[in-house]
């Protein structure tokens, strides 16, 4: 056989491996690539709609173009980016973190994984299908359930399809930590990474069930005649703004919480200190958690609920700033006493302190219900939340990738190529987002295709604009710094930031079943403690003996698949019911695949005590 | 509640912080640039608000700044294994108590401020406007007096003026900057109400605010702010106006009889009946076309004949009548001024 | 514990769906995502409470329901949530075909329950012209029940599902978290049904 036969074949058992793989960190792998494609896909539509607003009265692209442009940015930056690589994040490090061999359900690992990445192509097929959607990110209806050709259908059953995924993995996670923890990790000896994950995981699952009704009526409206949206038949369109805000605003916790965790091994890890006030950072987790379910109508103190219930949200949402500020005081003096280590994925947790503080802050400014009669869906609140969203959320996804790189794929990142992503980044960052808070007091409404002459938002604009370049050019070299990485660095050792947790007492990048004898946890810190008492390993918790793993199953992705067909059956059978072939083809392959999931037994296999002993990892 | 913010601000220094930031944005059209009640509740909120909040981030920075300072890892501690510090009770609860005084600082006028702005008409005297938002154009009907406009809103200095809101199409918001905050107008049942209370005379932009389809960016209209007696006096001019005059000019007689062949089965002129376009009675004396154009003969013309080169998206059919005709309807409309108070007037 | 253990004990555990680890594990994700089937639920209800006077001139909940109908079809699905109840007692005495014969009774009644359903949707929408389209509260009242119909239906075929494969086998730690969970979820279905009862039928007829 010839040398490119071999490499033919073996590039083909690649792809299969991963189309297959159940294997927790493979499926992070997975996650990390197409949660990566679609951020860029994102922040390239990002790009053609700060050019647009560079100058006034600009007619780069028509106003269709725009709404369009503007939808698929934020539906794409927070479900199809900013979600699966938290979703990356967590299935790389969690399992490893609570010193588990993988997740509770490893097959519905891969069902989520290919449910988020089927339902983000159909979202963005609509692109060459006539159109993407226009109604906004958010979908008002009726614009949305109005909105002429098939954008919105795609919207509608790109979510609900990811939708899905995303529940799956946010149960997955629940089950995992509840019941994989290593012997002697109590709740209270998890590392904040898994704490924040935990609530995340809680949070997924009470609020995605909220989207998924709201997605249905939507969908009944558009594909099957009902008129939930419709006022003349006595329809109601607030029911819309409720059920999506009910969602929405515990989505947006839901990336927040994560990186906060990120945060909180990054800030511990490289000041040599234990997290200060670890006990109140888990409380005030907890409780952003809940309190992210009671504020939802914040976002809605413009549609005309009464002062009574706008002052009620008001105080509600403020009180979220006090948890908040409990977290930002401990990192600081988590960082007070400590010998601070300026490495890249520490000085992504560095400027995220400013930058989240004034997140924060334009949070409470606009928490204030009345003053929101002037803030509300202007550029104030797109400063805001992309303070929020990129100052924290895409900082901490930064931070996490450079800190967890080498347990990912065993290599560091390059340091010096890493703090070049990182200084054109936040300084764009700011000069982008800083001047759009003054922007929108200065009255430039949100999702405005264009601003006019004599307005006096031409230079902010033009600035922001400016920055929005920088911020690509950070992008641009990450993904230099991956390449080169890849080829350039040397391999990693198991622990080469001295590191504190779970993660880091197996090699970079571990083997398929992580730990080859489960860890016994002595307290906070699993791995620090034995090294400052001298010893160079975890102890075991269990004698060396046969491990069991899952068979890979090719059954998520064809169950996904199927759902993918019989989305665009749904579509399209508005237009003509000769398309609902493929509704039934789509759902039979889906349904046929759960069937012979079902009755075909998936016992999985064991790892023998001596081939461990001999492979010694090599496996 | 006025009173005590003005001392508020005495106090704290926050007429420097004021006076930054009215540096920003144009005047009639910044919510920096407040000329109305509910513009300069809303502004003392907003400064009562930045002032706090630039306090928290001058306590966070200070420590911020110490720490990275202090204790960044300097050449020879390579090896230095830091105290292990659990937490501090005494920190921690400070850290949590004081944020929630300077809540409560901020809850309670934001509260009182609500409550103040929800206020509604409760005497038959007061001037009441239904105000009717539309793809991508805005509809005010003065109630009681049998006056309509589009696009161009009167209304009287120093008096409030109570407005019942609601959406023929898809969701809008209503916009005056300068003068009130904003709020939505829904179809259906779910109407809305605010007031407008403007202090200076002028004329204030107002905008489109919720995303309600390609347009939405050029859904401009004008709140046009007169003194009491131009406002009495354009309410009789608009009652007074007859909707059948006939133009003093041969090219606007032939475009009245074109516009009314073609174009009234949508635009009204005079209150009644009420169309399913833009009310067009006082067309000659409006700021601008459609909320964007300037007001010329040949930019009304290019836009009976395209108006989606204009505002993509909008139901106005194109070409309804050739291009000859579109200029005699276009010179028509143009001497369409029932009043002497227009925009120019009141700047 | 081995694979041939799971699929032959020697002796069955009192509690042989939390025997595994895999167990366990399913034991306590399901009920997670029930957790997640009440906000979805929830969402429901709050749509149809907000739009149950929305009849847009046709026929309103009062003049519709009758309560004789949606009476037999609570104690039909009270009971077979009861009847599921004595299949797990079976399961856990490892008594097989006991369980079978429960499980049995248990799909029975429930397609019974779903026959009266269709019959009630095609009497309102034969004698009253009150359709998915004709109001926003027809919108509102078919989703919601037909959301739980659909939910019915689904754990009837699995339920059935699991007795055929399961048929010639008997009881093992494989299968015995299967059998629980699928039971789980025909008492959520069934607490559901308890409250479309209430909040549907009883507050629309009464007011």
């Amino acid at each position: 056989m010839s040398t490119a036969v071999a490499q033919k074949k073996g590039f083909g058992a690649f792809i299969w491996d991963y189309l297959t793989t159940v294997d927790h960190k493979k499926i992070a792998h997975l996650y990390l690539v197409a949660g990566g494609l679609f951020f860029l896909m994102g922040g390239l539509e990002a790009m053609i709609i700060r050019i647009q607003l560079m100058k006034p009265d600009n007619e780069f692209i028509s106003a269709g173009l725009y709404n369009e442009m503007i939808t698929m940015h934020g539906t794409t930056m927070i479900f199809l980016a900013a979600m699966p690589l938290l979703f990356a994040l967590m299935n790389a490090v969690v399992p490893l973190q609570i010193g588990a061999r993988d997740v509770a359900f490893p097959f519905l690992n891969s069902l989520g994984f290919w449910l988020f990445f089927f339902g983000g192509l159909i979202l963005n097929f609509s692109w060459f299908m006539g159109g993407a959607p226009d109604a906004g990110w958010t979908a008002y209806a009726p614009l949305s359930t109005t909105s002429p050709g098939h954008g919105v259908d795609f919207y509608v059953m790109g979510l609900q399809i990811s939708g899905a995924g995303t529940l799956i993995g946010g149960i997955n996670f629940l089950v995992t930590i509840v019941n994989m923890r290593a012997p002697g990790m109590s709740y209270m000896r998890m590392p904040l990474f898994t704490w924040t994950v935990f609530v995340t995981s809680t949070l997924i699952l009470f609020a995605f069930p909220a989207l998924t009704v709201g997605l249905f009526l939507m969908m009944f409206d558009r594909m099957f005649g009902s008129v939930f949206f419709d006022v003349a038949a006595g329809g109601n369109v607030i029911i819309w703004e409720h059920l999506f805000w009910i969602f929405g605003h515990p989505e947006v916790y839901i990336l927040i919480l994560p990186v906060f965790g990120v945060f909180s091994e990054v800030f511990s890890t490289f000041s040599r200190k234990r997290l200060f006030g670890y006990s109140a950072m888990v409380f005030a987790t907890v409780l952003i958690g809940f309190l992210g379910f009671m504020v939802w109508a914040h976002h809605m103190f413009t549609t005309g609920m009464g002062p009574v219930a706008n002052s009620i949200f008001a105080v509600t949402t403020m009180a979220i700033a006090v948890p908040t500020g409990i977290k930002i005081f401990n990192w600081l003096f988590t960082m007070w006493g400590g010998t601070i280590q300026m490495t890249t994925a520490m000085l992504w947790s560095v400027a995220f302190i400013p930058t989240f503080t004034i997140g924060g802050m334009t949070g409470v400014m606009l928490a204030a219900a009345a003053a929101d009669y002037q803030y509300h869906d202007t550029y104030f609140v797109v400063a805001h939340f992309h303070y929020v969203i990129v100052g924290g959320v895409v900082f901490g996804i930064f931070a996490a990738l450079h800190y967890w790189w080498p347990k990912m794929f065993g290599k560091v990142l390059n340091e010096k190529l890493g703090k070049w992503t990182f200084w054109p980044f936040f300084i764009g960052f700011h000069l982008t987002f800083f001047i759009q808070h003054f922007l929108g007091l200065m009255g430039m409404p949100r999702r405005y295709w264009k601003f006019l002459e004599g307005q006096g938002l031409d230079t902010g604009n033009l600035i922001s604009t400016i920055g929005a370049f920088f911020m690509a050019l950070g992008v641009i070299i990450f993904l230099w710094n991956v390449i080169y990485t890849a080829f350039k660095e040397p391999k990693a050792s198991a622990d080469p930031f001295d590191g504190r947790t779970l993660e880091w007492s197996i090699p970079s990048p571990p083997p398929f079943y992580n730990f080859k004898q489960t860890p016994l946890v002595r307290g906070l810190d699993a791995l620090w403690i034995e090294k400052s008492e001298g010893k160079k390993a975890m102890t075991p918790a269990e004698p060396l003996g046969d491990i069991h793993m899952p068979y890979g199953s090719i059954l998520p992705f064809v169950m996904s698949l199927g759902l993918f067909i019989a989305g665009f059956g749904f579509i399209y059978q508005v237009d003509n019911p000769v398309w609902l072939s493929l509704v039934f083809i789509g759902m039979g392959i889906t349904l046929g695949a759960m069937f012979v999931r079902s009755v075909k037994d998936d016992l999985g296999y064991h790892i023998h005590k001596e081939d461990l002993e001999k492979g010694d990892g090599q496996l | 509640m006025k009173g005590w913010m003005g001392k508020f601000r005495a106090l704290f220094l926050l007429g420097s912080l004021s006076l930054i930031l009215s540096g920003c944005g144009v005047d009639k059209l910044s919510a920096l640039k407040p000329d109305g009640y509910g513009a300069e509740l809303l502004y003392d909120l907003m400064i009562l608000s930045i002032a706090i909040m630039i306090f928290v981030f001058i306590v966070v920075m200070a420590i911020y700044t110490f720490v990275l300072i202090r204790y960044r890892r300097k050449k020879g501690q390579e090896d230095f294994i830091p105290k292990q510090t659990e937490g501090n009770k005494v920190l921690e609860i400070i850290w949590t108590v004081i944020p929630i005084i300077l809540l409560l600082v901020l809850a309670v006028p934001t509260v009182q401020a609500v409550f103040d702005l929800a206020e509604t008409s409760s005497d038959e005297a007061d001037i009441r406007i239904d105000v009717t938002s539309a793809q991508f154009w805005w509809q005010f009907d003065y109630a009681g007096e049998e006056i309509s406009t589009s696009q161009e809103l009167y209304i009287p200095k120093g008096e409030r003026v109570y407005l019942t809101m609601k959406s023929a199409d898809v969701i809008h918001s209503f916009w005056v900057p300068s003068i009130a905050g904003k709020m939505d107008t829904n179809p259906g049942d779910n109407e809305n109400t605010m007031y407008l209370e403007a202090k200076e005379e002028g004329v204030y932009w107002g905008q489109c605010t919720e995303l309600c389809g390609p347009s939405h960016s050029l859904m401009d209209f004008r709140v046009v702010v007169v003194s009491p007696e131009e406002y009495e006096q354009w309410v009789n001019d608009m009652k007074n106006a007859d909707p059948e005059a006939t133009p003093d000019t041969q090219v606007a007689q032939e475009g009245q009889e074109i516009f009314q062949n073609n174009c009234m089965s949508c635009h009204a002129i005079g209150a009644q009946p009420k169309g399913v376009g833009p009310n067009l009675t006082n067309f000659g004396d409006r700021a601008k076309v459609a909320g964007i154009l300037e007001p010329t003969k040949e930019n009304i013309k290019n836009w009976i004949l395209n108006p989606n080169e204009y505002k993509p998206g909008n139901t106005m059919p194109a070409n309804l009548v050739n291009e000859e005709e579109a200029g005699k309807v276009a010179e028509y409309l143009m001497q369409l001024k029932p009043s002497e108070i227009t925009p120019e007037s009141a700047q | 514990m081995s694979n041939e253990d799971i699929l032959n004990p020697k002796q069955m555990p009192h509690e042989p769906e939390k025997a595994t680890l895999e167990g366990k594990n399913k034991f306590l994700g399901f009920w997670f995502f029930l957790g997640g089937e009440t906000v979805l639920f929830a969402s429901l209800f709050g749509t149809f409470l907000a739009l149950k006077d929305s009849t847009a001139g046709g026929p309103g909940t009062e003049e519709l329901f009758g309560l004789e109908l949606v009476f037999v079809m609570t104690m039909l699905l009270l009971t077979s949530s009861l009847t599921s109840v004595y299949a797990m007692y079976h399961m856990k005495n490892n008594n097989f075909s006991k369980m079978m014969v429960w499980l049995g009774v248990t799909v029975a009644l429930g397609f019974s329950f779903l026959g009266f359903e269709l019959y009630e949707f095609y009497h309102y929408i034969h004698e009253y012209e009150f359709t998915f389209r004709s109001s926003a509260l027809g919108s509102a009242f078919y989703t919601l029940v037909g959301f739980h119909g659909g939910h019915v239906l689904f754990g009837l075929l699995w339920i059935v599902t699991l007795m055929a494969r399961n048929a010639k086998r008997g009881l093992n730690l494989y299968n015995a978290p299967k059998f629980y969970v699928a039971s789980l979820y025909w008492h959520f279905i069934d607490v559901v049904w308890v409250f479309i009862f209430t909040v549907v039928y009883l507050m629309g007829k009464v007011g």
